[in-house]
């Protein structure tokens, strides 16, 4: 044999086994365990839900002890938003609806920063084109106040004349995991791809 | 191809007719404006507030302002300015109205600027056109039919 054929030969073995090589270490690391968990990397060491009592949009009681004890998904928004948070629950509906039975795994909350106008009533009405899975939370203040404090959600009421005002609020989705603990967000306009793959990892955990 | 100059010019229409049809089938113009593909995320019954989103062109050799609109299904639109901070959402109503530049155009999309529709007077019902009539400096007006499409849809991220 020619010797040129065999140096492609040997070549074309080593080229093969690096990828051998290349391609089992990526499965053992988990890197092509699904093309969808490609880069969604949750990691436990966030801040921890603080204890709060509230009430969601069928008046039942909700403290933190009903969001612990599983995956939980949170974020917070407004019934007088327009724009922002029905996109939000929209893509949510659309991303819960893709997950199918891990979605179950799943507690999802949008909790309201304006209580004044989120009455139980006004958040039913508004989360009822969504996914019903979604629970809405509203009630006192300070506690509204002092879950966003923990997970360093930021608001704030911003008056636009007329007596009438908006908010100004933190978009992210906050990914917790069962013990309460920040483990990633769903920055808004987060890719669907994306979302998903986190939401997945998220219900596995 | 080889046609007479004659078929060549009707055949240049009906491509061109397909042409509007096929990619802007709603177009709404008045005077040097043109706003395109006007449309909203529908509501629950009993919800205050809605967001209509188009892209408003300016085809003239001034600048417009849009000042506003009217609609019967609402008590007031807004013209609202949304911008995002690091992840905080800031949602305004523009107090000057929004400028248009001389061959420019504006996007309102979910997540970026949108005309709020205050106070419905009923839901949007996924399928239905709602009237609403865009207000500019210098005076001028643009009445679209805004079509609701479903709440919980992809709109395209």
């Amino acid at each position: 044999m020619d010797i040129r054929v065999l140096r492609y030969i040997r070549y074309a073995s080593i080229g093969l086994i690096a990828l051998l090589v290349f391609a089992s270490l990526a499965v053992g690391l988990g890197w092509l365990q699904s093309g969808q968990r490609q880069s969604a990397t949750l990691s436990g060491d966030g801040p921890k839900i603080a204890a709060f009592n509230l009430i969601d949009q069928k008046n039942t009681q909700v403290s933190e002890k009903d969001i612990v004890g599983k995956p939980a998904v949170l974020f917070f928004g407004f019934g007088y938003c327009p724009d922002v948070c029905p996109t939000t629950l929209a893509d949510l509906t659309g991303w819960l609806g893709r997950l199918g039975s891990d979605a179950d795994r799943l507690g999802v909350f949008f909790v309201t920063v304006d209580p004044e106008r989120d009455t139980p009533d006004e958040l039913a009405k508004y989360l009822s084109s969504f996914d019903s899975r979604i629970r809405g939370l509203t009630g006192a203040p300070d506690q509204i106040a002092a879950l966003g404090k923990s997970l360093g959600v930021y608001y704030a009421k911003v008056q636009t004349g007329n007596g009438s005002y908006t908010m100004d609020h933190t978009s992210s989705m906050f990914l917790l995991d069962a013990q309460g603990r920040i483990v990633g967000t769903i920055p808004y306009g987060e890719n669907k791809d994306e979302a998903l793959a986190k939401l997945r990892q998220l219900a596995a955990l | 191809m080889r046609t007479s100059g004659k078929g060549t010019a009707s055949a240049f229409v009906v491509a061109l007719a397909a042409a509007s049809l096929g990619a802007c089938s709603r177009e709404y113009s008045a005077g040097t404006i043109t706003v395109v593909e006007p449309w909203s995320r529908a509501t629950a019954e009993g919800v205050a507030v809605g967001a209509a989103y188009m892209v408003i062109k300016n085809n003239g050799v001034a600048a417009i302002n849009l000042v506003g609109g009217a609609t019967p299904i609402a008590e007031a639109v807004e013209v609202h300015t949304m911008t995002m901070e690091g992840d905080v959402t800031r949602m305004r109503p523009v107090t000057d109205g929004l400028l248009i530049p001389p061959g420019g155009s504006i996007e309102f999309k979910p997540g970026a600027n949108h005309l709020m529709l205050v106070g419905l007077k009923k839901r949007l019902s996924e399928g239905e056109n709602v009237p609403l009539t865009l207000a500019f400096e210098p005076a001028a007006s643009v009445d679209v039919e805004v079509a609701v499409k479903a709440a919980g849809g992809a709109h395209g991220h």
